[in-house]
């Protein structure tokens, strides 16, 4: 068929999903990569991290930025190793937000509009704590997800599900002074997307937070137990370890759970910067911080 | 001495539609454009293929021009006055991020420790890029105190350039960033 295949960018890729990697970028085949393609990959890294697990090497914690079964990381991770730096300065604080910031209606997800929204009503609920387990007090989380039927707001996404006017899917919180948090929020569908043919995200909130200082900063997902779609989901997947993932996995709480109102999932989030003590920095020095 | 006892939550990608969540009004205005001091903060995020990326977002923490660590709320809520010292800034369609801020000054000396150059914390998120990366902006002046930052003189002169701004005419400062490949930033780790 003579087509014009030209690799060149458009100028706006507004009407191209934007889950789907730069055309440029696509393998000539990708079009037929299929969950069973995908799925091999993701056990065979699986299985590696496995041996070597059991060979000694240390957990994994991160997910890996270096994770080809999610095709557009492939060319948006850095191949050279992240360089060792003790934090300086500004990297020891953190920016500080208040309820001047954020209005405290903004945690409820499901009074932004004038009805109420379509699905299955949820209280996400937790802490925010540091390594030593004390709490990142008066700190913000943010929130963002689809609605029930899988949809989100965003002008680029185009899954043909319903949007819900009365569902933006955005919220926000300062923690409590224990370093709790709390979302009353709609249990967001599983989303398709274009990874592969037949690819499905587990069903996920995302959360972005600040801990005590900048380097602490964190986005993530959070997920829901017992999804069928862990196993085959490449983000997810990009986490190796399974203690690690379970991380990002609420646990269903019934005593969060509201009667005749909603359910309740618990989910804290740890987070940790450097592993700085000022005396110890201080002893070694910067002979002490060579790569 | 505390050591650390949890393990941390990991990180995720950032996904492609924050757009509708993380961006708001004069969240890359750190101060009013145009006002006293101020300058543009700007450059390009590209991939390893040097195409440039459109949807990344990036945050910056700094202190203010005299060096001093800011601890003042408003940062969602800017009123034109308060420099928060932190802001987040999507990229556009073509890749080019933009924040007005003010030149960071230096801050002060730990003692026992050689003094940091000024500079300015980033942390870069993107669809594609399974977590957050924490990169730092150095301004381009005062050789000497480039030479001696910790930190710059632990890499090579190639890979120590990806950390330096540009100043651009205007008094602005240019500086891009490149995920992958030639070029690439460096990007740090603080564990």
């Amino acid at each position: 068929m003579p087509q014009d295949i030209s690799t060149k960018q458009p100028e706006t890729d507004e009407l191209v999903p934007a889950a789907e990697p730069h055309a440029a970028h696509l393998p000539l085949d990708r079009a037929i990569e299929t969950q069973a393609d995908l799925s091999a990959e993701i056990n065979s890294l699986g299985e590696a991290y496995a041996r070597a697990l059991k060979d000694g090497a240390a957990a994994e914690t991160q997910p890996r930025l270096d994770y080809a079964p999610y095709r557009s990381s492939i060319l948006r991770h850095p191949t050279k190793s992240l360089h060792h730096a003790d934090p300086e300065t500004i990297e020891l604080y953190s920016p500080a937000f208040g309820h001047q910031d954020v209005h405290a209606l903004e945690a409820d997800l499901t009074i932004q509009h004038n009805g109420e929204p379509q699905g299955e009503r949820i209280i996400v609920a937790g802490k925010v704590l540091d390594g030593d387990g004390r709490p990142v007090a008066g700190q913000l989380v943010e929130i963002w997800q689809a609605n029930s039927s899988g949809r989100y707001i965003h002008k680029r996404d185009q899954h043909p599900a319903p949007l819900d006017p009365n569902f933006t899917g955005v919220g926000r919180c300062i923690t409590g002074p224990d370093g709790s948090y709390k979302f009353t929020t709609i249990k967001p569908g599983a989303y398709p997307w274009k990874n592969h043919l037949n690819a499905w995200r587990p069903a996920h909130i995302h959360f972005s937070m600040f801990g005590t200082e900048f380097t602490q900063r964190i986005v993530t997902q959070m997920y829901f137990p017992g999804d069928q779609l862990f196993p085959l989901d490449p983000i997810y997947q990009s986490i190796v370890d399974q203690d690690a993932r379970d991380r990002l996995v609420a646990n269903y709480d019934h005593d969060l759970t509201e009667p005749e109102w909603a359910l309740g999932y618990n989910w804290d989030i740890i987070l940790t910067g450097s592993k700085r003590t000022w005396t110890e920095n201080e002893a070694l020095g910067a002979a002490g911080d060579e790569e | 001495m505390t050591t650390t006892k949890l393990v941390a939550t990991p990180g995720q990608t950032v996904g492609p539609f924050y757009g509708y969540a993380l961006p708001y009004e004069k969240d890359n205005e750190l101060l009013a454009p145009g006002s006293a001091g101020s300058i543009r903060l700007q450059g390009t995020v590209y991939d390893g293929s040097g195409e440039a990326i459109p949807d990344a977002i990036l945050e910056i923490w700094q202190p203010d021009a005299d060096g001093r660590i800011v601890q003042r709320t408003g940062s969602l809520v800017r009123d034109g006055y308060t420099f928060t010292g932190w802001g987040r800034a999507a990229v556009g369609n073509s890749g080019v991020y933009t924040f007005t801020t003010v030149n960071p000054g230096r801050t002060e000396q730990v003692p026992g420790k050689p003094a940091a150059a000024p500079f300015i914390s980033v942390a870069v998120f993107a669809r594609g890029l399974m977590n957050r990366l924490f990169t730092r902006v150095y301004l381009p002046e005062n050789e000497e105190a480039l030479a001696k930052d910790p930190l710059l003189s632990s890499l090579d002169p190639e890979r120590r350039k990806t950390l330096i701004a540009r100043r651009d005419p205007d008094g602005g400062l240019t500086w891009d960033i490149r995920l992958q490949g030639e070029g690439e930033t460096v990007f740090l780790d603080f564990q």
